[in-house]
């Protein structure tokens, strides 16, 4: 079965390939019968990839299908990576993205029928791409994912392309992604010349032995690489923007899939970050300061996918704490559970917004309870999945990577009890704020209030129970014995760390029940707060002062990379400018120019008298006669 | 000073001195009679090396034919001092100054070339004697002197064909 | 006499003639300039011709080295011949149609 891997990408390709060259011929229905059949497609082979990969006995595959790349000694080939990790990958990115596009195929039903046909081909193509970056076998096909899916998410903000501010956020996107994508191509070019190899089985099987500040420094790079693309400080800032988007493209690119691709790679080459003790703790920090920051300004924030977009940023921030502190099974599980209940939470805003007619503002919301039945419950399940409430799929994830990170250090996990009683209260004041209370918009939007199409209701359904008992596959050991399924499944891919990583502490049972409870407890009072509070919210003229103020314009992060870093580099850009049109083009002008010039002096040596060419070759000759005899000595 | 060198210098000077004259003199007529005897010293030069044949072909071809051609054609064109064009000074100079400079630098250029102090001795030899050359010329170099034939036989059409009134 | 003396005579020929073909208009006298340099020329080709014809008689009596550039010498009277009926036919041409042999009138060259 495993060698049939390449029909995973194959199907999204020719979803792609049909719809977008077919796009002007095709019909609605035709197309997204197309866009989501070929992601079912992969689907189901995933899922036999997936039991086949799960049965005991079962060794890593390389699935080689040509050589991509062969010059000299470096040999790249087009090859498959079939293990637990991808395969799992391949379940969530599938599995989700088959519910997106159905999702879609009703959400998007106002469009014209080309433009139905190409959103629905740049949904492939990233399917394509994110498939392609979890699959290869090395980094180099990993990276052309990795460009893909940084293509795609370009292409699908900007799909509303007459709204310039849209084109901007798509731009703000790519340009982010290519700062990072720059680490990560100079960590491939330093690990080719450290390793001769991109392949994973060879760099993995190098890795120990190898120096580790040049550990460090491939890591790191790689590390930069996963800060663009999963929107980590300093580069997250094009996230929330990404908003711009249709709604399902926020579900499927910036909550379950794309921005996992950081923790992906990262989780894939976790020998290497382990064995680089410094990276590591980079990660980490850099992890914790994201969650925590970006769950800070999601507090303040009113537009319903703003507060998802900071949230996902700060939920990203968990995984890479994990990641840092050694929690890979940890990370992968909140991966995947994030998968389901932010798919889910973007997916009922999205709902939320079709009913609303494109009203993002919660400030204009509220009471959609009785109106949207479905999408509430299955809305008021994700936030409390994400708010970490047990049994909760978000709960033993969460759980996971803080106790981990408690095992590392105590102030990690302080902080990230923070990061999730913050996670809690703005998930509450988004979910009061929308569906308790009375409606605040105008009296036509109550008017037209309905409950979405069942295209878009059955995804929310699949995505909420997943949510809810999603968890079940990673219960501790403390609650069950052999409950972690997933870190039996996984523990072939960490083998290699888990012999590396020093004898593990443990906790005292008790201490980590009190842990994981007290932290639900405090959850649940934080929940009970912001319940009370933002259900009666009334519609205010007043200004937001001090630190309130702050968090609403996010910490003034975009005004201070406007003057941090646009301005100067604009100023310094057009000052190149100047410089290249003075001194440059003098430069080559004024080579013309004196040319030109000296050629019209010369002119008048060309009289056409014969007389003065005689006297000119008579002088030439005398020159070349004391040249000859008198300068030699 | 034996009648060799008296003659020798005598010769040399009339050259130069003739010479001179043909480039000084304004009248075009009296340039080609200074030339003429410009070349009448040389051939007394070429006496002197007892290159007899060629004193004579220089005096019938060049002091002969060719300068009574150029004479022909300065009276043709009714030739005297007034109608001379004159250059202006400056260009003049110049070309004086180059000339000389372009005398003293060879001069100075082979003053001490390695051949200086080989002897030219004139009574010598019957190399010049148009014996000896009749019979080089008729024997290895009679395809080069046939081809000359042609070269003035074209020269002759050339002539006429520029000359034609059109 | 050595063969200094001839060397200069002709260098000294040689650049009265160039002497005069830059400062003269007149073509005709430029012409003629022209042919004095040839003869410079000429001149020195007998002395060499003489000099090695000297070196090698002293070794072998009979020899009649240096004939070649006697012979040199003819051929250039005779191109000195041809050129000069040419270059005079040229001339007549000239003045036939600008009714002068000023060479400052010859400045087609440059158009």
């Amino acid at each position: 079965m495993s060698k049939l891997i390449y029909l995973v990408p194959l199907f999204p390709l020719l979803g792609f390939l049909i719809n977008g060259l077919g796009r002007k011929y095709l019909s609605k229905s035709l197309v997204s019968i197309i866009g989501s059949g070929t992601i079912l497609a992969s689907f189901i082979v995933s899922l036999m990839i997936f039991f086949e990969v799960k049965a005991p006995g079962f060794a890593p595959q390389v699935v080689t299908l040509f050589d991509f790349i062969d010059v000299a000694k470096l040999k790249i080939s087009f090859a498959f990576q079939v293990d637990q990790l991808s395969a799992l990958f391949l379940l969530i990115i599938t599995g989700v993205g088959f519910l997106i596009h159905l999702y879609s195929s009703a959400y998007m039903h106002e469009e014209t029928p080309p433009h139905f046909a190409r959103y629905f081909a740049y949904l492939n193509l990233f399917v394509f791409s994110m498939l392609l970056l979890v699959l290869g076998a090395n980094f180099v096909i990993m990276f052309m994912g990795w460009e893909g899916v940084g293509l795609c998410s370009y292409l699908l903000i900007g799909y509303w392309f007459k709204n310039d501010d849209y084109n901007k956020a798509a731009k703000k996107a790519f340009v982010m992604n290519r700062i990072g994508d720059l680490g990560f191509l100079l960590g491939i070019f330093w690990m080719i010349s450290q390793f001769g190899s991109t392949d994973f089985s060879v760099v993995f099987a190098g890795a120990d032995g190898t120096p580790v500040k040049i550990l460090t420094g491939i890591t790191l790079l790689l590390f930069v690489g996963a800060m663009g693309k999963s929107a980590q400080i300093p580069l997250y800032t094009w996230l929330p923007d990404a908003m711009a988007g249709p709604t399902p493209v926020s579900a499927l690119i910036h909550a379950a899939t794309m921005v996992t691709a950081g923790i992906y790679m990262i989780a894939r080459s976790n020998i290497m970050y382990t064995l680089s003790p410094v990276t590591q703790a980079v990660v980490a920090i850099t992890g914790l300061a994201t969650a925590l920051f970006a769950a800070s300004i999601a507090l303040k924030q009113n537009d319903i996918k703003k507060v998802l977009a900071y949230s996902t940023v700060s939920q990203l921030g968990y995984m890479f704490l994990g990641l840092g502190v050694g929690a890979y099974t940890g990370a992968v599980f909140h991966v995947m559970t994030h998968a389901f209940f932010k798919a889910l939470l973007f997916l009922g805003a999205g709902s939320v917004i079709h009913a609303m007619h494109h009203e993002q503002d919660i400030r204009n919301m509220g009471g959609l309870k009785k109106h949207l039945p479905i999408t509430h419950i299955t809305f008021l399940l994700g936030c409390l999945a994400i708010a970490g409430i047990p049994p909760l799929s978000g709960f033993f994830s969460k759980d996971e990577i803080l106790t981990a990170a408690f095992l590392k250090s105590p102030v990690f996990w302080v902080l990230g009890v923070l990061g999730a009683l913050m996670t809690a209260f703005y998930m509450f004041r988004l979910y009061a704020m929308t569906f308790l209370g009375k409606f605040r918009g105008t009296h036509d939007q109550e008017h037209h209030l309905h409950e979405s199409p069942a295209a878009m209701t059955i995804p929310l359904v699949v995505l909420a129970l997943l949510s809810v008992f999603g968890g079940f596959i990673g219960v501790p050991e403390v609650l069950m014995k052999n409950g972690h399924q997933l870190e039996n499944y996984l523990a072939p891919v960490f083998a290699q760390s888990t012999a590396k990583m020093h004898e593990e502490h443990h906790l005292s049972h008790v201490m980590e029940y009190m842990m994981m409870f007290g932290v639900a407890a405090i959850i649940l009072v934080i929940i009970i707060i912001a319940w009370n509070k933002f259900s009666r919210y009334q519609k205010t003229t007043a200004e937001a002062t001090g630190l309130g103020r702050v968090l609403e314009n996010k910490w003034y992060v975009d005004e201070i990379y406007d003057t941090v870093i646009s301005r100067p580099l604009l100023g310094f850009s057009s000052f190149l400018s100047k410089f290249d049109k003075i001194f440059i083009d003098g430069i080559v002008n004024g080579v013309g120019r004196l040319v030109q010039y000296s050629s019209r002096q010369l002119r008048w040596i060309q009289s056409g008298q014969v007389g003065s060419y005689i006297l000119i070759m008579v002088t030439a000759t005398i020159l070349l006669f004391i040249i000859q005899f008198f300068w030699k000595s | 000073m034996n009648i060799t060198e008296i003659l020798f210098w005598f010769l040399t000077a009339l050259a130069i001195l003739s010479a001179l004259m043909v480039v000084f003199s304004r009248n075009p007529v009296h340039s080609v009679l200074w030339l003429i005897l410009v070349f009448f010293a040389i051939s007394g030069h070429y006496i002197m090396l007892n290159a007899q044949f060629l004193a004579i072909v220089n005096l019938i071809v060049y002091a002969g034919a060719i300068m009574v051609l150029f004479l022909f054609v300065i009276m043709l064109m009714n030739m005297n001092s007034d109608s001379e064009p004159q250059k202006n000074k400056w260009l003049k100079m110049a070309g004086t100054v180059a000339g000389g400079s372009l005398l003293l630098i060879l001069v100075a250029a082979l003053k001490n070339s390695e051949v200086q102090y080989q002897k030219v001795e004139g009574a010598q030899g019957t190399i010049g004697l148009i014996h000896n050359l009749g019979k080089t010329l008729f024997t290895d170099y009679v395809v080069p002197f046939e081809i000359s034939s042609v070269l003035f036989l074209s020269a002759m059409v050339g002539a006429v064909v520029i000359g034609k009134k059109d | 006499m050595p063969i200094n003396y001839y060397i200069f005579l002709a260098i000294t020929l040689f650049c009265i003639g160039i002497v005069g073909v830059l400062t003269r208009r007149n073509a005709i006298i430029i012409f003629m300039c022209i042919e004095l340099m040839l003869n410079a020329v000429n001149i020195l080709l007998v002395a060499f011709s003489k000099m090695h014809y000297l070196a090698a008689a002293t070794a072998n009596p009979a020899t009649n080295v240096g004939s070649e550039a006697q012979l040199f010498v003819f051929f250039i009277m005779v191109v000195a011949a041809a050129e000069v009926t040419v270059g005079l036919a040229i001339i007549v041409m000239m003045y036939r149609n600008i009714h002068s042999v000023d060479i400052n009138f010859l400045n087609r060259l440059k158009h």
